[in-house]
């Protein structure tokens, strides 16, 4: 049987690797889609602190013997440490200001801490093995999937599920978002405001290098990995609606899948399809598709 | 007009005053030689250029005693971003101001093709190092261009040829979708067909891809033995990793056209173990090679790639020829590299050709597998040696005018 002549085994072997990279997608674009909803900023760092990430889980095996499974823990920790150093020293003066300044702020840091790794390690790039439990590779009749992407799809989902539960259906979820509507009232009802924020920046920051993590043995470490992504996860919070949780998850998944096909019939499109769908989904709904109109 | 022609007067006089006072004298420019070198020095292309090739460039010099024919030679370091309106941009502008000599030119075709504009406008020499489109010596070659190190020719010949010998008659190309890429693409799909195979399809995929795997997938279903990679740096590598991770190596087999040391070191022997590749130079073929690599790891920690050898040699040679001719004038030092034979530690009985190709060696290696290797960066078995002539572009193939 085909689909488009397209034999049905190669068409859903190209889903299921759709799915792999909306993964990466989904959750890179939540921890934007959360600084974004909760702080107001447009957090370009993202893609460094993705990078940062893996290079916390690379140093930590090679210097300190640090395996894979503690690194998925440590990575974001320090990554999150540095996001609450970041948030206090800098963010936090610009909450007053036009978004603008957050953005560019945070551009800028990406930009130094690109140079600094680039000076520390060149841009050839660092390989991470895949852990040995999930070596291998298990044959689904329609095609040989590496167990190691399997767990990817997995672990991202997870994450993301938790992180919606978390924020829409929590107590602390409804602080979250109180603070963010008024946070004056918030405050006077005995909620420390600028903790929860800076909390809530770290936690971002955190989501970020989980899926550096999770990326490092996928792809070979380099001081641009970030920002070869990092546009991307932009356009995927845009079309799902900036500061939308659920719309950036699905809405990362969903464009996966769409490049996913995209690389099957028409490959040289594959690095703009996503930018032609913010277009049109820009044009007809600006909000992005989970958006709220304000 | 007329103020041109002021000032051409007046430099002619201060030229005539200065050669009257000093007859004997070399006739060096400014009193110093100025080399200039353009290339990426930060981004995808700077480990295996950038600031390893400028370092052996002002290794050249201390090599030669610092100065020549008396005088002192200046090197000057520009980052082109990848860029070739910044490349060409500065050329001019160390063309005009500085006062430069010597244009050396690194990683990244764009910005070569762009520079030897450039070079060939203000009748200077530009050796083309770290690029790899072999339009400089072809359709755009110039008098003033000479292309030092390897050409996608000369890469499609050596790997093309040792594949479709070894039994690898059927191809797939996963291919860059830019210039670079359909230029290799074409010269080993030319080559592959003459040796007598056949190529059954190809995929293009954009520059710096996050994921190959749908790629390779299409590749795999084609049922070619070969997976051609007309890709460079960090594509190559990602290309090869999940090629690895998704059992394609296990029906077909990888030929890497453009892969460089660097990109071996990183993804280690067990991932790369076989595979074929073609290279103008490897840092452990002699005991000269070996001796000259040893100093750059001191600065380094990491061996010399073929191209800063050649980055070396071009700086060498060129210098060698200003102290013969005992000028820094471009067309006497460029017909005396012409005439003398290049013999150093990059490369034996090379000679520069009419359209602007240092004619030498190429060499087909295969990737040791991790038992074979002694030490770290002991990677390559040298296969087969193509000899002079062999490697580059026929002169029934040319479509240079200089070369006919």
């Amino acid at each position: 049987m085909d689909i488009f002549g397209i034999p049905i085994q190669a068409f859903l072997g190209q889903l299921l690797l759709g799915l792999v990279n909306g993964s990466f997608y989904a959750m890179l674009s939540l921890g934007l889609a959360v600084i974004f909803g909760l702080l107001g900023i447009v957090n370009f760092a993202h893609g460094a602190l993705y990078m940062i990430g893996a290079y916390v889980a690379y140093l930590g095996l090679e210097t300190f013997g640090i395996n894979y499974w503690f690194a998925l823990v440590l990575a974001p920790l320090v990554v999150g440490a540095l996001g609450v150093v970041v948030e206090r020293t800098l963010l936090k003066r610009l909450y007053k200001l036009d978004p603008l300044y957050g953005l560019l702020l945070t551009f800028g840091l990406a930009l130094i801490a690109e140079g600094i790794f680039r000076d520390q390690f060149g841009v050839s790039g660092q390989q991470y093995p895949v852990p040995e439990a999930l070596q291998g590779a298990t044959n689904l009749g329609f095609m040989v999937l590496p167990n190691y992407r399997g767990w990817v799809i997995i672990a991202s989902l997870a994450v993301c599920l938790a992180t919606w539960f978390l924020i829409e259906r929590t107590r602390l979820g409804a602080y979250l978002r109180a603070g963010t509507e008024n946070p004056a009232l918030v405050q006077s009802f005995g909620v420390n405001v600028p903790l929860m924020v800076m909390l809530t920046y770290a936690a971002g920051a955190g989501l970020a290098a989980l899926a550096g993590v999770l990326a490092a043995p996928v792809i070979q470490i380099t001081p641009l990995m970030g920002s070869n992504l990092i546009i991307i996860v932009f356009a995927v919070v845009v079309i799902g609606g900036m500061g939308s949780i659920l719309g950036s998850i699905l809405t990362g998944l969903a464009l996966g899948l769409v490049e996913g096909l995209t690389k099957v019939f028409y490959p040289e499109a594959s690095n703009i399809v996503v930018f032609v769908i913010m277009a049109i989904v820009l044009m007809f709904r600006p909000a992005g598709l989970f958006g709220k109109e304000k | 007009m007329k103020l041109k022609k002021i000032v051409l007067a007046c430099s002619l006089a201060a030229a005539g005053t200065f050669a009257a006072v000093a007859p004997a004298q070399a006739q060096i420019s400014g009193d110093v030689i100025r080399i200039g070198f353009i290339t990426d020095m930060s981004g995808l292309y700077s480990d295996i250029d950038g600031p390893g090739g400028a370092e052996v460039i002002k290794m050249a010099i201390a090599d030669l005693g610092g100065t020549v024919a008396g005088k002192k030679v200046e090197v000057l370091v520009a980052d082109h971003q990848n860029k070739a309106d910044v490349a060409a941009a500065k050329a001019r502008e160390w063309f005009d101001q500085q006062g430069m000599d010597l244009l050396i030119g690194g990683t990244n075709s764009g910005t070569s093709l762009a520079m030897a504009k450039v070079a060939a406008e203000k009748k200077k020499p530009f050796i083309a190092v770290g690029a790899a489109t072999s339009a400089l010596t072809n359709d755009q070659c110039t008098p003033y261009t000479v292309h030092w190190a390897y050409d996608t020719v000369a890469l499609a010949k050596g790997t093309g040829n040792a594949v479709v010998k070894a039994g690898g008659k059927s191809w797939f190309f996963l291919t860059a979708d830019y210039a670079f890429g359909a230029s290799l693409q074409n010269d080993t799909a030319s080559v592959v067909k003459a040796a007598g195979g056949n190529v059954v399809g190809s995929v293009k995929h954009p520059l710096s891809a996050s994921d190959f795997s749908s790629f390779l997938l299409q590749a795999q279903s084609s049922k070619a033995q070969i997976l051609g990679l007309a890709n460079a740096g960090g594509d190559t590598i990602n290309a090869i990793k999940a090629a690895n991770e998704f059992g394609i190596t296990k029906t077909m087999k990888l030929a890497g056209l453009l892969v460089f040391i660097n990109d071996i070191h990183s993804l280690g022997l067990k991932t790369t173990q076989g595979m074929y590749l073609t290279d103008s130079w490897y840092w452990n073929q002699s005991p000269e090679t070996r001796n000259w690599s040893r100093k750059f790891f001191e600065k380094f920690k990491r061996m010399p790639s073929s191209l800063q050898a050649a980055d070396y040699s071009a700086a060498f040679n060129y210098l060698t020829a200003v102290k013969a001719v005992n000028t820094d004038d471009a067309d006497k030092v460029l017909a005396q590299m012409k005439k003398t034979k290049v013999n150093d530690v990059f490369a034996k009985n090379g000679w520069i050709r009419d359209d602007g190709t240092m004619v030498h060696d190429m060499y087909l290696m295969q990737v040791k597998s991790p038992d074979q290797s002694k030490e770290p960066w002991d990677y390559y078995n040298v296969v087969e040696t193509i000899k002079g002539e062999a490697a580059w572009t026929a002169k029934s193939e040319t479509k240079c005018p200089l070369w006919k």
